[in-house]
C-alpha cells in the first residue's frame, strides 16, 4: 500500500468506525503544524467564548506544537537520531473562583468548544466544594501580539546530515588528544510554536527555539584503575543553531580535552578552608538552586511539600524587607525579558507582559516569584500589585502554574576582572563548569563540584587540583561574599530540565552571573569524603 | 474530544491561602479509525495494536523498519495543607516509527496519528534515516521473539478513579485532623498504559501493565517535624494506605524538635526506601562496555571487567525479574526480558549487555537492569522493627534525599536525609536527631552489613529489604526540617 492509499483507506476506516460508534468524527486531515496562524486563534478564541458561556468569568487557551530534535554520537559514529513532536489545545476557565481545565489534541473549533465548556464544568464542580476564592491581579489587553525568541538560524533549517557530521568532526578532533580514549556529543534542538489568549483581549503568538549542545570527554589512565570525565562543556541558551557555531567549536573542543587530560594528572585537593571563586559557568546553578528554588512562593506556602520540599524562606511577612540573604554586594533580579535566555517570552500563560523586578537588594530579600493568582498572598508586604508574570506550563496538556523565571546575580558597577578577584587571594580555589549538585528539602545545606579546579596562592593561578566541592548552608554562604566581578565578567548559564510539581513539568530557565567570590568556604574532597 | 467518565471530582477543603484547586482532562484524537478498546484494559487491543503496527510497517520503504506504541491512560489527585489542589486524568497515545537503510536508522515520535501524520512520520524518519552517517555499531532489528507470559494489569488500579483517589486523600487527611496539630501533603498517581513493539522481521510484543504509586508527607504545624511514607505496586489492593499514614504521622510526632548530633560516621538502621534509593544507584553502574572500556566501578585493573569478584556482603543477590514485578516481556527494541542475575550471593554475575556489546564480546545481550529484586540468602531480622529492636545504638534513617554522583569511580553519591533520623538506644527510638548530608557509595554500604530484613515491595518494580549497616558516613548537618 502506497502513502496516498494509506491515508484514502484509514479515512474509510475511520468514517466507517465513526458512523457505527457515533463518536470520534474524522475531520482535520489536513496538517496540523503548518495550518494558518489565523486557525489557531480561531481555536483558542473558540475554547475561551465556549468556557466563557458556561459560565467561566475568565478564560485562557493556547494551541502549542512542541518539536524536540535529539542527535546523538560517540567517537566515530552516530548513536541516536529522533524527532518528537506534540501538537494540541489546553483552556483553563475560572468559574466561580476555582480553576478547571482540558486539553484536546483535536484540533477543530468542535474540540475546542468542547474542551472549553469541559474546563468551566470542572471549574464549577471545584467551586462547589471550595470556600475560598483564586483572585487575580489585574493586567492590561495588550490585543494582538507576536514575539520571536532570539534565534537567527533556525535549527530545523539545517539538515540532521549536516548536524551529525559537525557533531563527529568534533568527536574527531577530541580524539586528537593523546590523552582522551572517548568522546560522546549530543544536539538536542527544541522548537515551540504557540497561539495563547485570554479572556482580557491578549492574543499572542509566540516562536520559540532553545538550542542544548552536549559533550563529554573521557580520559583514562593506561592500567585502567582511573579515569575522569570533562562534561558540561556548554549550556542551553534560548537561541538557534548560530549558538552552536559560535561557541562550540574545534577551539573550544581543543580546550575541553586538555582539560580532561590535565584532570587525569592533577593531585587530589587538601581539604580545607579556602576563599572560593566561582566563575559563571558553574555560579549559575548554585544561584538556581539556593536562591531560586527557595523564592518559589508556592513552594514557601508548602505546596511543594510531598515533592522537592519547602523553603526557609518562610512565612513571607516574616522575610520580606527584612531577611539579609547575603552581603551587601548581592542583588537579585527576576526577569523573563533578556534576549537568548531560556525562561524568556513575550507574554506569560495569563497574558502577562514579561518584566523584571527585584528580588534580593543589596543582600536583603524582597520579593518572590508570583503568577496573578498569589500577587495578592504578598502584596502586603511587597507593595506590589501586578504578577511577575511566572506562569509556565511545559505541554499543551499541561496546567499553568508558577515557574522559575531567570534570576541573575547583578555584577558589580565598576569593572572588577577576574584577574582583580585571583590577585587579591592569598589562599584559594577557582572552579569552572557544573558538575553534581544537591540541597536539602528547605534549601539550607548544600554541597556542589565542579568540572575543573585551579588551586590559587598568594594572588596567583596555581595548578589543577581535582576532587574539589564545597559544602555550605545557603545564607551563611551568600554572606560570605566578599568579591563580586564587574560587567566584563558577566555570564548567561542554564538548564533546560528544571522539575517541579506532581505530576512533574519542567521548565527551561537560564541565570546571569558574575564571577564571585566566598570567603573561607569548606572546601571537601570528595575523594576522601567516603 | 472524548472524556473519559469520572474525569473530576473533588472533595476539598478550602485553602485558607494560595488555592490551587484544578482538575483536569486530556485525551489524544484516534482518526486512524476508532481504537478498539480492550473491555478489561480500557485501553488499545493487541488486534488493533498488530493491525496498526502492520499498516505503518507497510508504507515503510525502510530495509526495517520498527513502531513502537505506548497508549498510556494517567489519573492523579494531589493534596497539600490539608486540601486536594488538583485532580485530573490524561491519556495519549505516542507512536514512533525507527527505520534503517543498511547501517543507518532514525526514529520519530509522533502524537499526530491521523492518517496523514503517521504517513508523514514514516516519510521522516526514512529520511533522516537515509541521510545519516554509517554507523558501524548498528545491530539489525531482532527476529520475533519467545516472551514471557507476564500479568501486569490489575483492574484494582485501572478503575481507582477520581472518587476513589478523593477518598484516599480524604481519609489521610482524616487521620492527619484526628491527631491534631498535623498538615498532609501527598499524591497519588495512578497509570494504565499499553506498550507494543513490531518489526519488519515478524517480531510483536504487547504488554498491557498498570501502575500505582502513594506518597504521603505529613508535617507538625509548628515546622519543627516531618515524616513520609510510600508505597507502590501494579496492584492497588496491595497497597496499604493505612499503613502509609500511620507511618508517615508516627514519623512526624517522633521527628519533632530533633536534638543536635554531629557528623561522623554512625551504625544506621535504612528503611526499605532508603535501601531502594542506594540500590538503584548500584544498578544504574552495571555496564559492560563502560566496564570493559575501564571507566566504571567495575572495571578490572589492567582491562576487563570484576565479574565473579564478591563486590557486596554474600547474604545479598540482585535480580532483574520483569515477571515477578508484572513488568513488560520485553525491551523497547523487542528483545525479550528474562530473569537476569546480577548479582548472586555478593558475586557480580552479570552485567547490563546491549545487544551490539554482546555481539563484541561474545556474550548474550541482558536487557536493562530494571525491575530490581534485592534477595536476601538465609535467615533474616525479619522487618524493620526487629531490626531497630536488635539496634544497641544507631540511626533510624526514614528516606534519603536529592542524591547525585560525586564519584563514578567509587559509585560514591552525596544527598541528605529527610523526614526523620531518630536515635536507637537499647533497641528502641529514643529520640530525634537533626539531619545530615551523607557521602557513600552503595558498595561501601551494602559491605557492611550487620542485620538484614525480609524484602518487601517498595514500590511497582522494585523489592528490597531493611538493612542495618555500620559507620554511614554523615558529612554535615542539615537544618532542614
Amino acid at each position: 500500500m502506497n502513502r496516498r492509499e494509506f491515508i484514502e483507506r484509514s479515512a474509510v476506516a475511520a468514517v466507517g468506525s465513526a458512523l457505527a460508534s457515533r463518536s470520534l468524527p474524522l475531520i482535520n486531515v489536513r496538517n496540523p503544524v503548518t495550518a494558518a496562524e489565523g486557525d489557531h486563534k480561531e481555536l483558542v478564541s473558540q475554547a475561551i467564548a465556549s468556557a466563557l458561556s458556561a459560565g467561566a468569568q475568565y478564560a485562557d487557551s493556547r494551541v502549542a506544537l512542541y518539536m524536540n530534535r535529539r542527535l546523538s554520537t560517540r567517537e566515530n559514529r552516530t548513536s541516536g537520531i529522533s524527532e518528537t513532536d506534540s501538537i494540541g489545545l489546553g483552556v483553563r476557565a475560572l468559574v466561580d473562583g476555582s480553576w478547571g481545565f482540558a486539553s484536546t489534541a483535536e484540533l477543530s473549533k468542535e474540540a475546542a468548544a468542547r474542551a472549553g465548556a469541559q474546563a468551566a464544568s470542572v471549574g464549577r464542580a471545584n467551586a462547589a466544594v471550595a470556600r475560598s476564592q483564586v483572585r487575580l491581579a489585574p493586567v492590561e489587553s495588550y490585543g494582538d501580539v507576536t514575539w520571536r525568541s532570539a534565534f537567527t538560524i533556525d535549527p530545523w533549517d539545517i539538515s540532521t546530515a549536516d548536524q551529525l557530521d559537525y557533531l563527529l568532526n568534533l568527536n574527531a578532533t577530541a580524539l586528537k588528544n593523546p590523552a582522551v580514549s572517548f568522546v560522546s556529543s549530543s544536539f538536542h534542538f527544541v522548537k515551540v510554536v504557540q497561539t495563547s489568549a485570554t479572556s482580557e483581549g491578549t492574543v499572542a503568538v509566540q516562536t520559540l527555539v532553545r538550542t542544548n549542545p552536549g559533550m563529554a570527554i573521557t580520559a583514562k589512565s593506561r592500567d585502567s584503575v582511573d579515569f575522569q570525565n570533562r562534561q558540561w562543556v556548554l549550556y542551553p541558551a534560548g537561541r538557534g543553531y548560530e549558538y552552536v557555531l559560535e561557541r562550540f567549536t574545534p577551539e573550544a573542543v581543543e580546550e575541553w580535552a586538555s582539560e580532561a587530560a590535565a584532570m587525569l594528572a592533577a593531585p587530589s585537593i587538601e581539604p580545607g578552608k579556602y576563599d572560593l571563586i566561582l566563575l559563571p559557568s558553574h555560579l549559575w546553578l548554585t544561584i538556581h538552586e539556593s536562591i531560586g528554588h527557595p523564592t518559589e512562593l508556592d513552594r514557601a506556602i508548602g505546596y511543594e511539600a510531598n515533592y522537592a520540599g519547602t523553603s526557609f524562606l518562610a512565612p513571607p511577612a516574616d522575610v520580606i524587607g527584612k531577611l539579609r540573604y547575603g552581603s551587601p554586594l548581592m542583588n537579585i533580579v527576576g526577569e523573563r525579558t533578556s534576549e537568548g535566555a531560556l525562561a524568556s517570552i513575550g507574554w506569560d500563560e495569563e497574558g502577562v507582559r514579561a518584566s523584571e523586578w527585584p528580588m534580593i537588594s543589596e543582600g536583603v530579600f524582597v520579593d518572590y516569584q508570583t503568577t496573578r493568582e498569589q500577587v495578592h498572598w504578598i502584596s502586603e508586604y511587597t507593595g506590589v500589585h501586578r504578577s511577575h508574570g511566572c506562569a509556565h506550563c511545559d505541554s499543551w496538556s499541561t496546567i499553568p502554574f508558577q515557574r522559575m523565571p531567570n534570576m541573575n546575580l547583578l555584577p558589580a558597577s565598576t569593572d572588577v576582572t577576574l584577574e582583580d578577584i585571583i590577585g587579591a587571594t592569598d589562599r584559594g580555589i577557582l572552579i569552572k563548569d557544573r558538575s553534581s549538585y544537591s540541597i536539602d528539602q528547605q534549601r539550607y545545606n548544600f554541597q556542589f563540584t565542579g568540572q575543573v579546579a585551579w588551586e590559587i596562592r598568594n594572588g596567583r593561578l596555581g595548578g589543577m587540583v581535582r576532587d574539589a566541592g564545597y559544602q555550605a548552608n545557603t545564607l551563611e554562604f551568600w554572606n560570605s561574599m566578599d568579591m563580586i566581578g564587574g560587567p566584563s565578567t558577566y555570564e548567561v548559564a542554564g538548564s533546560f530540565y528544571d522539575g517541579k510539581g506532581e505530576p512533574g513539568q519542567v521548565n527551561p530557565v537560564s541565570h546571569g552571573c558574575p564571577v564571585a567570590r566566598f570567603a573561607r568556604a569548606n572546601i571537601i574532597n570528595t575523594r576522601q569524603s567516603r | 474530544m472524548a472524556i473519559l467518565g469520572h474525569c473530576f471530582e473533588i472533595l476539598a477543603m478550602p485553602p485558607m491561602v494560595g488555592e490551587i484547586l484544578i482538575g483536569y482532562c486530556s485525551q489524544s484524537r484516534f482518526q486512524v479509525h476508532k481504537i478498539l478498546r480492550d473491555r478489561t484494559t480500557g485501553l488499545l487491543t493487541s488486534t488493533q495494536a498488530q493491525d496498526l503496527t502492520q499498516r505503518i510497517i507497510g508504507i515503510s520503504s525502510a530495509d526495517q523498519t520498527r513502531v513502537n506504541i505506548t497508549h498510556e491512560r494517567r489519573s492523579n489527585t494531589r493534596f497539600a495543607l490539608n486540601r486536594i489542589t488538583t485532580s485530573g486524568e490524561s491519556e495519549d497515545l505516542q507512536i514512533t516509527v525507527t527505520c534503517t537503510f543498511g547501517r543507518r536508522r532514525a526514529a520519530i515520535t509522533t502524537n499526530r496519528i491521523d492518517a496523514e501524520g503517521l504517513a508523514k512520520a514514516v516519510e521522516k524518519a526514512e529520511e533522516m534515516a537515509r541521510l545519516s552517517p554509517d554507523d558501524p555499531e548498528l545491530v539489525p532489528e531482532l527476529l520475533p521473539q519467545e516472551l514471557l507470559e507476564i500479568e501486569g494489569f490489575f483492574e484494582s488500579t485501572a478503575h481507582l478513579d477520581a472518587r476513589g483517589r478523593a477518598d484516599v486523600a480524604a481519609s489521610a487527611i482524616e487521620a492527619v485532623s484526628a491527631v491534631g496539630d498535623l498538615s498532609a501533603f501527598g499524591f497519588l498517581d495512578v497509570r494504565a498504559q499499553v506498550t507494543a513493539v513490531a518489526n519488519t522481521e515478524g517480531l510483536f510484543g504487547y504488554h498491557p501493565s498498570t501502575w500505582v504509586s502513594y506518597a504521603l508527607t505529613v508535617r507538625t504545624d509548628d515546622g519543627r517535624g516531618s515524616g513520609w511514607d510510600r508505597a507502590g505496586h501494579r496492584d492497588w489492593s496491595a497497597v496499604r494506605a493505612q499503613s502509609v499514614h500511620e507511618n508517615a504521622i508516627r514519623r512526624a510526632l517522633n521527628s519533632q524538635g530533633p536534638r543536635k548530633l554531629e557528623p561522623g560516621q554512625y551504625t544506621v538502621v535504612l528503611t526499605p526506601h532508603a535501601v531502594s534509593s542506594l540500590v538503584g544507584l548500584l544498578a544504574g553502574a552495571l555496564n559492560a562496555r563502560s566496564a570493559d572500556e575501564g571507566r566504571s566501578a567495575f572495571s578490572a585493573a589492567g582491562g576487563g571487567n570484576r565479574r565473579g569478584e564478591t563486590i557486596i556482603d554474600h547474604r545479598l543477590s540482585l535480580t532483574s525479574d520483569p515477571a515477578a514485578l508484572g513488568s513488560a516481556p520485553f525491551e523497547s527494541d523487542g528483545l525479550a526480558r528474562r530473569r537476569t542475575m546480577w548479582i548472586e550471593s555478593g558475586v557480580l554475575q552479570n552485567l547490563q549487555t546491549s545487544r551490539y556489546w554482546a555481539l563484541r564480546s561474545g556474550l548474550r545481550p541482558t536487557g536493562s537492569s530494571s525491575s530490581l529484586v534485592l534477595d536476601v540468602d538465609g535467615l533474616t531480622d525479619r522487618n524493620l522493627d526487629r531490626i531497630v529492636a536488635s539496634t544497641e545504638r544507631g540511626l533510624l534513617v526514614t528516606r534519603l534525599h536529592y542524591i547525585r554522583s560525586i564519584d563514578p569511580r567509587t559509585i560514591t553519591y552525596t544527598g541528605l536525609t529527610r523526614d526523620g533520623v531518630l536515635m536507637i538506644e537499647d533497641g528502641k527510638v529514643a529520640y530525634p536527631v537533626n539531619n545530615f548530608r551523607w557521602n557513600d557509595s552503595p558498595l561501601f554500604v551494602l559491605n557492611r552489613i550487620d542485620a538484614l530484613g525480609s524484602p518487601e515491595r517498595v514500590s511497582a518494580s522494585r523489592v528490597v529489604p531493611a538493612i542495618r549497616a555500620r559507620n554511614f558516613n554523615f558529612t554535615s548537618i542539615s537544618e532542614a526540617v
